[in-house]
């Protein structure tokens, strides 16, 4: 009983101690991994965040906009005008799914919503397969995937370049969303349609406005994504990964997506380094849902969610 | 309809409870339940038992497990494949452990094994609501998978990592395992099913049932009304397992002969809510029109391009399949949320009336 | 219309309640008794805090001080459902019918409380469980010919005009046998028709049953009809307490309803 409990608690920390270039090496393994998850989550709060819809389908355009691009370039397009005829293809997507998806059921409950993105899901999933092929493929931007060293600790040029990128792209959407007009008017969007309607907002401009820059968001974490590990279907689970990170950082909220993303991927990571060995491994497959449980058990609304005051 | 229900009035409460007021209807249903104990052992074919109906009764009761939760306690949960996985894992421990135990006792035991799983990981419900619980049944999901890989006593450290039906008995006809026919292990299905879908009628039109759907739309305002939150929950969670459980001792016993992981994997919950939403949330006979449905959409794409000489490669046909699906799904959404058991509904009030506009 | 005795402890003894929710201080210091058999209006403009005393003394709401008698007891920090159990049933400003259900088994939901049994029994529908059901449906019926809605039994409660969910709202409520009924707002919304027939209702379930009502209103006139008392809340305080015709001539209720500047 001692040993299993000295197994749990103490060597796992003697570990890290012993050897802190490696532990600084997980840690900025889990950081990166947990920007990736940030990215896709934020693609999520985004469009939660405007229309109050949980898009399921939200992996599933990651990996779309990742296999427009390889199937693009592959076509023999340079990488700036592929990059342009996606963001293009996303935005003719997000008009697709107003019109078909959304309007339809505008007035419906949450639930009926994020059911109908399920279905979007399997959809783009099948439709992604059938026009790109289902093989695995390499996706070249030209940032090589070598290391170099920093003071004895190594740091992966194209994990490097996502963090930063995924950092930039954060700002510009926080900024967006608080200063501007539309910004605003997405926010009273997610608040209320019908409310937002009566007040004379487009609705479905916005919608369009704001499905095309969840997908943009999307390129961007597909392209990390497929850099890393080239381009293929588990990319659609990565939504699935998303959810806890949502949870931690509440849905509505940009800040939080980083943040919890962060916690999500050091997490993962750590326990999948420091404590997998003990149970045979393989533990980043339920560890992070498992931390987002025992968040909410604490905190029902996440991190940064808002605290909800039922009223009767 | 054919018959009209002029001329029957209910006279007492008891008469309007029933779940078949109309005598017809009492009538109609009894006949083709029998027929469906009968006729398919009798003459379908080989092809039809094993891999239409039997597949389709397996569902059936998985996808009235989630109903009950989901539908009509209106706690949404994602962790399906892995609570049929508990059931397929216990059936084959305990029948592996006690081979005298009759199998349907082993199903049985593995429900309550399963219903025991599913309160734990239902506890969360109690201060988690919507989306933020269909995480933590995904956590459940994906652990438990990882469970029964991870540890090999699950599978009684077989080396292919794989669990197989032993061969069982009942009532002298062997119904699992390699000899059993697909006729009998039809006639096992049918008949737990069956009774399984009169035990969830009588519990959804009762105090049960009210109080899940009382949870589900308003629970605030169930809750000032009396309702006790936890013990309902907790119920729907419990009851809704013990299905799925059995559900998925059924799936390895009756169907597949042998499984591993994969096949209780997430895929499988998204199959059986699709099967849940297009069927008909908060309704038994939707649980069956679903199975049916999402059985028989693939059997239809593998067979209609041949029929029409247009053969599909394998590949391509998956595909198609997803983009159905998908495609359904946000159809059924937008026309009838309510699925394909509100549609029956309807038709049957336009039946009524026909051949009167009105 | 009978005013309890004065010498009698009151069913309900509310004394000095607040409540607060972050910065904002929804009552202060809300002090009420309402006897076995009156019916009690709370008037007063909007956002004084009459639906949050309603919600306090349901126990969804816990008051950051004072506290809360029923029937002798204290009873300040129960939960909703213990407090339903204890016989206070209500309906809300929102009317919280529950959708997906008949108008029936929406009643029906009212009497689960009485409803005792094992889930293993309701499951084969025989005997103890079907007796119970039975039983129960037949008291349901006398509530809904009470409130005459025979018609629209198996109507679903989504689909049903507004004044008519408000009816079966209080069917639900009624079923419940309570001691105490607190009604908010029982006929918002409602045309002067409605607005007779509701009365009649309640005055005839107070006569009959001699249940207890506490009833947010807006509506001077059905105030003044069918009250015996009337508690006037303004910016979450109490500012009068006392007969109908009394209240209605008080200068400082005139001020708070006209936005006169308060101290």
């Amino acid at each position: 009983m001692v040993d299993l409990l000295r197994a749990v608690f103490v060597a796992p920390f003697a570990d890290m101690a012993g050897n802190p270039t490696f532990l600084v090496e997980v840690l900025i393994g889990g950081i990166a991994a947990g920007l990736m998850y940030s990215l896709v989550a934020l693609g999520f709060v985004l469009i939660f965040k405007a229309s109050s819809v949980f898009n399921f389908a939200q992996g599933v355009m990651v990996l779309f906009a990742a296999l427009t691009l390889v199937g693009l370039m592959e076509k023999g397009a340079p990488v700036p005008v592929a990059l342009v005829l996606t963001v293009i293809v996303m935005i003719a997507l997000a008009f697709a799914i107003e019109r078909v998806v959304l309007r339809p059921l505008v007035n419906q409950e949450h639930i009926i919503l994020f059911m109908a993105t399920i279905g979007l899901n399997f959809f783009l999933e099948g439709f992604g397969e059938m026009a790109w092929g289902a093989n695995v493929k390499k996706l070249d931007v030209g940032i090589p995937d070598t290391s170099f060293l920093v003071r004895g600790v190594q740091i992966n040029r194209l994990e490097l370049t996502a963090a930063l990128t995924a950092a930039a792209l954060v700002t510009v959407l926080a900024i967006f969303f608080q200063r501007t007009k539309i910004g605003r008017a997405l926010r009273a969007v997610a608040d209320d349609h019908e409310a937002a309607l009566s007040v004379g907002i487009p609705l479905k401009t916005i919608w369009v406005v704001v499905w095309s820059v969840a997908g943009i968001v999307a390129i961007v974490a597909g392209v990390m994504w497929g850099a890393k590990s080239g381009v293929q279907f588990s990319l659609s689970l990565i939504a699935l990964k998303a959810l806890p990170v949502l949870i931690l950082g509440g849905f509505t909220s940009v800040p939080g997506a980083i943040v919890g993303g962060l916690i999500i991927g050091v997490g993962e990571k750590l326990g999948e380094v420091y404590w997998g060995p003990l149970v045979g491994g393989a533990i980043e497959n339920w560890f992070a849902y498992v931390l987002a449980l025992a968040f909410l058990l604490i905190r029902p609304q996440g991190l940064f969610g808002e605290k909800i005051i039922e009223r009767v | 309809m054919i018959y009209r229900e002029t001329g029957q009035f209910k006279t007492s409460y008891a008469s309007d409870q029933a779940i078949f007021p109309i005598a017809q209807d009492r009538i109609f249903v009894l006949l083709a339940v029998a027929a469906a104990f009968v006729v398919p052992p009798l003459m379908a074919s080989q092809y039809w038992l094993q891999a239409v109906l039997i597949p389709l009764l397996v569902y059936a009761l998985a996808a009235l497990g989630l109903n009950l939760l989901t539908g009509y306690a209106g706690q949404v949960s994602l962790g399906t494949g892995g609570f049929m996985a508990v059931g397929a894992y216990s059936a084959f421990k305990l029948s592996m452990a006690f081979p005298q135990v009759n199998v349907i006792l082993v199903f049985l035991m593995s429900g309550v094994v399963t219903a025991l799983v599913g309160l734990v990981f239902g506890i969360p419900s109690l201060r988690i609501k919507g989306f933020y619980l269909a995480v933590a049944t995904l956590a459940a999901q994906f652990f438990l998978i990882w469970l029964f890989n991870k540890v090999p006593w699950f599978v009684n450290y077989s080396s292919s990592g794989t669990i197989t039906a032993p061969t069982r008995t009942l009532f002298g006809v062997t119904v699992s395992g390699p000899q059993a026919t697909a006729g009998a292990r039809y006639l096992v299905a049918i008949g737990l099913v069956t009774i399984f879908a009169l035990v969830a009628k009588n519990l959804v039109r009762g105090r049960v049932g009210r109080s899940w759907m009382a949870i589900r739309d308003r629970d605030i305002a169930a809750e000032i009304i009396g309702v006790r939150p936890m013990r309902t929950k907790l119920l729907a969670f419990a009851i809704s397992s013990f299905y799925c459980g059995v559900a998925g001792a059924e799936l390895v016993f009756l169907y597949l002969g042998s499984a591993e992981t994969l096949a209780f994997d997430i895929n499988l919950s998204f199959l059986v809510l699709f099967m849940v939403i297009i069927g008909g949330l908060g309704s038994v006979l939707g649980s069956f029109l679903g199975a049916a449905f999402i059985v028989l959409v693939p059997i239809f794409l593998t067979n209609v391009p041949h029929l029409i000489g247009l053969p599909l490669p394998v590949a391509l046909q998956k595909q198609i399949e997803l983009m159905v699906f998908g495609a359904l799904i946000i159809f059924f959404l937008i026309v009838e949320p309510n699925g394909l058991a509100r549609l029956w509904q309807v038709t049957k009030e336009k039946l009524r009336l026909w051949p009167f506009p009105h | 219309m009978m005013p309890a005795s004065a010498l009698e402890s009151p069913l309900l003894r509310v004394e000095d309640i607040t409540v607060r929710f972050g910065a904002v201080q929804a009552l202060t210091e809300v002090s009420v008794d309402v006897h076995r058999g009156e019916i009690v209006a709370i008037i007063g403009p909007n956002g004084a805090g009459k639906t949050t005393l309603l919600n306090v003394i349901s126990g969804f709401y816990h008051p950051r001080s004072g506290r809360i008698f029923f029937q002798g007891r204290d009873r300040t920090q129960l939960k909703p459902f213990d407090v339903a159990a204890l016989g206070i049933a209500r309906t809300f400003q929102n009317v919280a019918l529950f959708k997906g259900m008949s108008v029936l088994d929406n009643i029906m939901t009212g009497r689960l409380l009485k409803m005792r049994g094992s889930f293993l029994l309701d499951a084969v529908y025989w005997g103890p469980a079907r007796r119970q059901e039975l039983a129960h449906r037949a008291a349901v019926e006398r509530v809904i010919d009470f409130l005459e809605i025979q018609a629209i039994r198996k109507t679903p409660a989504g689909r049903l005009p507004y004044g008519l969910q408000k009816r079966v709202e209080l069917a639900r409520a009624l079923a419940a046998e309570p001691q105490l009924l607190l009604l908010d707002e029982p006929m918002a919304g409602m045309n002067v028709e409605e607005k007779e027939d509701m009365s009649r209702f309640i005055l005839d379930l107070h006569d009959e049953f001699g249940t207890t009502i506490v009833l947010i209103e807006h509506d001077m006139s059905v105030v003044m009809d069918i009250s015996d008392r009337v508690v006037v809340l303004d910016y979450g305080r109490k500012i009068a307490d006392g007969p109908p015709e009394i209240v209605r001539k008080d200068q400082v209720v005139m001020d708070a309803y006209l936005g006169v500047a308060h101290g």
